[in-house]
């Protein structure tokens, strides 16, 4: 089905797909802002505001919107990326007109009221802390923080304990106002309805908002990686894990396919689903040399489609009895295997094929379409995603050797290990 | 927004599309094609889970199913994961108390592969000893991190507080001692024992023809039978707690706390089990998580995340509040969730409560049912509690009959607030 596609006179971009199979709409609205967006001292800015986006409109009073929502029978969420900040609706087919409304006015008439500002305050620092209770949060900030220098992708999207202490209403207003203009944003939907009449009332509600200024990103070019960097978190617990941290490419580089192509020959297809499962890697290249050697429990790649080139990194849970040296000592064989010899052709195919696979079975959500006609948009074009597969498949042996001798050198990342401290765990 | 797909009947599942079969062996087969999907979904379960297990071997039904494609007569471990990963399928198997369960999904042409798997899992493991002690040293690394882990421990220990003496109280995935003292003799015996065909439900739902889909499964398991398989266990009575009881669990370096508040629950077949879901509804899951959501979480900004949930299962499985908040707010979101809890079950909810989440009920139905795996589950909760097979065009009526009494009622009966049990797991705080 095809794709219509259009910019509004404010610079919103829309992107919608009918969908007739079951009485169902998804509405997505994207903003371009992330953690990426973030300078000193406002780190967490943009989860913040995707928290305050939930406290009210003077139309839409704080408590209204979900009870709203949940009594049409529909779901709704939010979730704040590194590049992105996404709010989706889906709802049966004739219910959708509230969702519509109320992202259109959040876009520019949120609250931000004073008090409510400080009770999220809380909350989010309790998020924080929930996420620090895990040992591979822990270990995936310090990496992150190693891995770069200037950018701001060396921070947790949940941003730093000291700046959600310190940071002001007026910060987070500010940043609001900043990003959230029609010209920053993209509007996708997918499911049972008619393009043009969707378009028309898309038209009416969001014409009316007047572009902003092009929102000023944060000017940082990271220098390119010179030496490994090694980092060690230590923490409670009695299990190892090895974070193998290599500075990657954006996603709209066109090494990107050929070293996604070399993370499924070494870790399992990676899923580009938001809302249906993956599948299982336990004839990668990287679970047969470390997990059937019993070097690990479990080991996973994982690649994300950025603005800026981020990292791309493989997570080892060491096994008991093993050190976490024996465990990079194997990766870093199997890795020296992809940079040394092609891989046979029929590996491709088959990483083509369970590509193709994970697509259909994405296709079964609406939800999940909605999601990929935006979800593209924000760091490249639609056509990124459409051409996908086929990308994928116009993808050499040669191209995935040359992706690993390039991309998986040892002088492109950090390796980080989580060192249990040997405290004992229980009742003390 | 006008729909062009009219919300009828007929996106719903029901009699006139679902083909139920029972084969001659006692397997029951549910199926219902849908034309749009290029894939397909295959789920079910067997009577085989951890209420079989022996005390000294907790964890035994559940090492048992993760072993089952280790490797079987037929092929090896990487020869099963290459036959589904070259094709982009997945399929396992796992275990809970009542029942093992298995799922898989597929391009459609590929659903033989999947029933062989299925099949040689079911009727020919050969439990590899290098194999087993892989998967060992994996579920040892699992109990390590529960140990570490807040949630689970906090949900350990409320289990161990309401179900005292009742096979409820037992982990499913065992301890270290008992995964330590499982031997292949034990996973081989537990297997031939407790695996057969009856009680045993398959549910295929994608984009293949349901006829075809019931044969194929008749083709490839109607021949296994196993005379020496039991009945499943019958569950002891739980008996009510005798007053409230309150667990606080320290693991040294967290940094937030993990609160769980409730008992046992209604069964899904008790006769109250609508109002106490609806009723649940409106105490910790409508809008932004309920009232439990708005006081703690939204008014009082104590904790990122504050529900209620209800078990509903086979047997009384639990009705629970919780909430993760920091340490020094433990006592204070408790008394929160207390004061949530005598209101709910001392007062009527209000019409306008109860009318939202009947439509909240009525309203997402169609969208839990949207993907093969929505109406693949739907089909086997209409086997596993005998709903009958139009239950789900029959629920907006069965959700409407609900009264505000019957609510306040399933509610005083089932959460008394003298009589909860209390479970904290979290660092150990300062002075205490």
């Amino acid at each position: 089905m095809d794709v219509l596609k259009t910019t509004l006179s404010n610079g919103l971009n829309v992107l919608l797909k009918e969908i007739h199979t079951t009485p169902i709409i998804s509405h997505w609205l994207w903003v371009r802002v992330g953690s990426r967006d973030e300078g000193s001292g406002l780190t967490g800015a943009s989860h913040w505001v995707e928290h305050m986006q939930f406290k009210g409109t003077p139309q839409f009073p704080a408590g209204r919107l979900d009870k709203d929502i949940s009594r049409d029978g529909g779901f709704w969420n939010a979730m704040t990326y590194i590049d992105w900040t996404a709010y989706f609706a889906t709802m049966p087919a004739d219910k959708i007109d509230l969702p519509m409304r109320l992202e259109a006015d959040r876009l520019v008439n949120s609250n931000f009221d004073a008090q409510e500002v400080d009770s999220e305050r809380t909350v989010i620092i309790s998020e924080r802390q929930g996420n620090e209770n895990n040992p591979m949060f822990l270990l995936d900030e310090d990496v992150q923080q190693a891995a770069f220098d200037k950018h701001p992708y060396k921070h947790e999207v949940i941003g730093y304990t000291a700046d959600l202490k310190s940071m002001s209403r007026d910060d987070l207003y500010h940043h609001y106002k900043r990003f959230y203009v029609p010209n920053n944003a993209v509007l996708a939907a997918a499911g049972d309805f008619d393009a043009q009449v969707m378009l028309e009332r898309i038209r009416e509600l969001y014409e009316a908002i007047p572009a902003g200024p092009a929102p000023a990103r944060v000017a940082a070019e990271e220098p390119a990686p010179v030496e490994e960097r090694r980092v060690v978190t230590k923490g409670p617990g009695e299990t190892i894990f090895v974070k193998a941290a290599y500075r990657s490419v954006r996603a709209t580089d066109p090494d990107f396919f050929a070293l996604t192509v070399a993370d499924s020959l070494l870790a399992g297809p990676s899923n580009l689903n938001m809302f249906s499962g993956g599948i299982s890697n336990k004839t990668s290249r990287l679970y047969r040399h470390l997990v059937d050697r019993d070097l690990a429990v479990g080991v996973n790649g994982g690649l994300q489609a950025t603005i800026d080139p981020f990292v791309y990194d493989i997570t080892i849970v060491v096994h008991p009895e093993r050190k976490a040296e024996e465990a990079v000592a194997a990766l870093d064989e199997e890795i020296a295997r992809l940079q040394d010899k092609p891989p046979k052709v029929e590996e491709l195919t088959r990483a083509v094929k369970q590509a193709q696979a994970l697509f259909a079975y994405g296709s079964e959500s609406i939800t999940n379409q909605a999601f990929w006609l935006g979800f593209a948009e924000v760091f490249d074009r639609y056509a990124w995603f459409e051409t996908y597969l086929a990308q994928l498949a116009a993808v050499t042996p040669a191209d995935v050797q040359r992706a690993a001798q390039t991309y998986l050198r040892p002088q492109r990342r950090v390796l980080g290990v989580y060192q249990p401290d040997g405290r004992p765990a229980g009742d003390e | 927004m006008k729909s062009n797909a009219a919300l009828s009947l007929s996106s719903i599942p029901g009699a006139d599309d679902i083909t139920r079969v029972e084969l001659a062996n006692g397997i029951v087969v549910l199926a219902r094609e849908n034309a749009n999907s290029l894939s397909v979904t295959l789920r079910g379960y067997l009577p085989a889970g951890s209420l079989f297990d022996p005390d000294d071997k907790l964890g035994l039904a559940d090492f048992v199913a993760d072993a089952l494609m280790r490797g079987t007569a037929k092929r090896q471990f990487q020869a099963i994961y290459d036959s589904l990963e070259s094709i982009g399928a997945s399929f396992g198997f796992s275990s809970g108390t009542h029942t093992a369960g298995f799922g898989g999904k597929s391009l459609t042409e590929d659903l033989p592969l999947m029933l062989d798997i299925l099949n040689e899992g079911l009727r020919a493991p050969s439990f590899p000893s290098d194999q087993v002690e892989k998967l060992r040293a994996q579920l040892l690394t699992g109990l390590a991190l529960r140990v570490q882990d807040t949630r689970d421990m906090a949900s350990l220990h409320f289990d161990e507080l309401v179900y005292r003496g009742h096979p409820y109280a037992r982990p499913e995935d065992g301890n270290p001692e008992t995964i330590g003292a499982i031997t292949i003799d034990d996973l081989r015996g537990f297997h031939r024992k407790t695996y057969g065909p009856r009680g045993m439900v398959v549910s295929i739902v994608g984009g293949i023809n349901a006829f075809t889909a019931v044969e194929q499964v008749r083709a490839t398991l109607e021949d296994w039978t196993n005379p020496e398989q039991p009945a499943s266990p019958e569950l002891p009575a739980w008996e009510a707690l005798p007053e409230r009881v309150y667990k606080r669990h320290d693991i040294a370096g967290k940094s937030q706390s993990d609160l769980i508040v409730g008992t046992a629950g209604p069964p899904r077949l008790a006769p109250d089990f609508m109002a106490a879901n609806l009723g649940n509804n409106i105490l910790g899951r409508f809008g932004l998580m309920g009232r439990v959501g708005d006081s703690v979480r939204e008014k009082a900004g104590l904790a990122y995340y504050a529900y209620s949930s209800l078990a509903g299962g086979t047997g009384p499985g639990a009705w629970e509040v919780a909430a993760g908040v920091n340490p020094a707010n433990e006592q204070k979101a408790i008394d929160l969730i207390f004061e949530e809890l005598r209101r709910f079950t001392s007062e009527l909810v209000s019409e306008e409560e109860l009318s939202d989440s009947k439509s909240n009920f009525i309203g997402s139905m169609p969208l839990s049912l949207e993907s093969n795996g929505g109406v693949a589950e739907a089909l086997l909760n209409i086997e596993r509690y005998q709903l009958g097979m139009d239950f789900y065009r029959h629920f907006p009526g069965l959700v409407q009959s609900v009264t505000q009494e019957e609510i306040r009622a399933a509610a005083a009966k089932y959460l008394p607030v003298d009589k909860l049990a209390v479970s904290v797991a979290g660092p150990r705080r300062a002075g205490a």
